[in-house]
């Protein structure tokens, strides 16, 4: 992405409040300093050092609303914009504050999905939902020191779980919990 | 790559028997999908886009839709066997483009389904029929989508819906197009306030060639924007029992008016178009796309008679560069194919 006011790349991403409007600010690190920003990167390094420290995710993404790398595919929020296009299922979740605007402009006001659920993603939202109640009820089971009907919960549980995998699954959800 | 491209008389959204035929040409029903488990295309790998490519294959394959699956591997397809494809409407322009690896897969003869493979997203599924038939189109696409999610899996989720590269197309994931014939409206200049009310409902208007292409031939093609908030059922009901209705009204009155107060002028510019079209030395694409525009709508309107509503159908497709230089059987630069799109054109009486 190019900064707003010259044709350097933008390092410094920023969401400013300007008469009560919300201003995205994408600036090269010297436009920023002008803006006052950012203070001055320290002398010490060296100039291809500092590129390789500048270009980095941790420099190039200022906090606190910033946005982070998709845990999925890796892409920013910086990318999405230059692009228009997400990088895969699990942006939408880890982009979703920042998205939902976005897709409500595009979609006149619609923020949920209404129509057709594909056949196999219904079972396996179905089993999801499952999967949690039962843990959730095992949980409390185990607290209330009901053994007999934990026991009964965690067979069931690992009944649900061990049924073929879950293809529609995002990466992260269930994943961790087979861990 | 064999040719099953050399001909167009297979082709269903041709025909020209179809529901409202005289001004709608044909129904699309798209569906964008991506299969669960992968990124999308950004940030997909090369092995990433072959493995959608070979389970893509393998599965159309299997569904059974009643035709058999032609497969189009566009890594390897030269330069005029795309712009064939998208001349015909099975691919876009982006996906005519590049060199990573994509296909497209199509039912044959017909051509009603096709499927682009690493477009946008993983899967660009349409279904195309001739006439206003937006409930069969979806009846078909919806059953063919059911058959290759139960094997592949798509990316789904339970507020979003079906999942998109661009968030423009999430939720459904559908764009519903009908192609419509307007030389009425635009004869009596009444076709930029039927733009306007298009847009002013959220429906993107477009040319025969889809987004940036101009309105040749008088061929609009009018279309959903939003995804998000409506059922498919919804869509279709809003475009078959009222757009487009509303739409064809329109077109016959201005059709009527022409005829009724306008007559002399009416019959001098269809039958200037079929001298042009006959006697014309050279003719550029845009220009054949236009004379056969007013050709149509004489013969629909009675005052050219003898010539066959099919061949003006055809010809429509058959004048574009790639297939007048497939028909020709010769690689033609843009001035040999003017002279060669002027001899093939005459429309032969009674087709």
């Amino acid at each position: 992405m190019k900064c707003d006011r010259c044709d350097e790349d933008a390092v410094v991403h920023e969401i400013v409040v300007q008469n009560g409007q919300k201003v995205e600010k994408h600036l090269c690190s010297s436009c920023a300093k002008a803006e006052g920003l950012v203070s001055d990167p320290p002398s010490v390094l060296s100039a291809p050092l500092s590129k390789l420290v500048m270009s980095s995710s941790i420099i190039a993404k200022p906090q606190p609303t910033s946005p982070r790398a998709c845990g999925g595919c890796g892409q920013t929020w910086a990318e999405f914009r230059k692009l228009g296009l997400l990088g895969c299922p699990e942006c939408y979740d880890v982009f979703d504050e920042k998205l939902g605007p976005l897709i409500q402009r595009a979609h006149e006001g619609a923020a949920e999905h209404c129509g057709k659920t594909p056949r196999r993603s219904a079972e396996i939202i179905d089993r999801r939902r499952l999967a949690a109640s039962l843990r959730k009820q095992l949980l409390e089971a185990v607290d209330a020191e009901h053994y007999e009907r934990a026991a009964e919960l965690r067979d069931r549980l690992r009944h649900v779980e061990d049924e073929e995998p879950l293809l529609g699954e995002s990466p992260g959800e269930g994943a961790e919990d087979r861990a | 790559m064999s040719d099953p491209m050399s001909t167009v008389e297979g082709v269903q959204w041709l025909r020209t028997d179809g529901r409202e035929g005289d001004i709608v040409l044909s129904s699309r029903v798209r569906l964008a999908r991506n299969i669960a488990g992968l990124p999308f295309l950004t940030r997909a790998t090369i092995d990433d886009r072959r493995h959608v490519m070979r389970l893509v294959r393998k599965h159309s394959r299997a569904a059974e839709i009643g035709e058999a699956m032609e497969w189009f591997d566009l890594e390897s397809a030269s330069r005029s066997e795309r712009e064939i494809l998208v001349e015909r409407h099975l691919i876009s322009r982006q996906h005519a483009k590049g060199d990573e690896p994509r296909a497209l897969t199509v039912s044959m003869p017909e051509e009603q389904l096709a499927v682009m493979v690493n477009e946008e997203d993983h899967l660009r599924i349409q279904l195309i029929r001739s006439g206003l038939a937006l409930t069969d189109a979806w009846d078909q696409i919806n059953r063919f989508d059911d058959q290759l999610e139960s094997r592949v899996g798509y990316a789904f989720h339970p507020r979003m819906g079906y999942l998109t590269a661009c968030p423009t197309n999430v939720g459904t994931g559908v764009r519903v197009s009908v192609m419509l014939h307007l030389p009425g409206l635009k004869l009596t200049g009444e076709i930029d306030k039927a733009r306007r009310a298009a847009k002013a409902m959220s429906l993107a208007v477009r040319g025969f060639y889809g987004e940036g292409s101009e309105a040749a031939g008088d061929l609009y093609q009018i279309s959903n924007q939003t995804t998000l908030g409506k059922s498919e059922e919804q869509i279709l009901e809003e475009f078959e029992r009222s757009i487009i209705p509303d739409v064809i009204r329109f077109e016959r009155q201005a059709r009527e008016t022409l005829l009724d107060r306008r007559r002399p002028m009416l019959e001098d510019r269809v039958q200037r178009a079929l001298g042009a079209l006959l006697y014309a030395r050279l003719l550029n694409a845009d220009e054949a796309m236009q004379l056969l525009s007013q050709v149509r709508l004489g013969v629909l309107l009675g005052v050219i008679e003898g010539v066959d509503l099919r061949t003006i159908a055809e010809l429509q497709l058959l004048t574009q560069p790639a297939h007048l230089q497939r028909v020709v059987g010769e690689t033609l630069d843009q001035a040999q194919r003017r002279r060669a799109r002027a001899d093939f054109v005459p429309p032969r009486p009674g087709g």
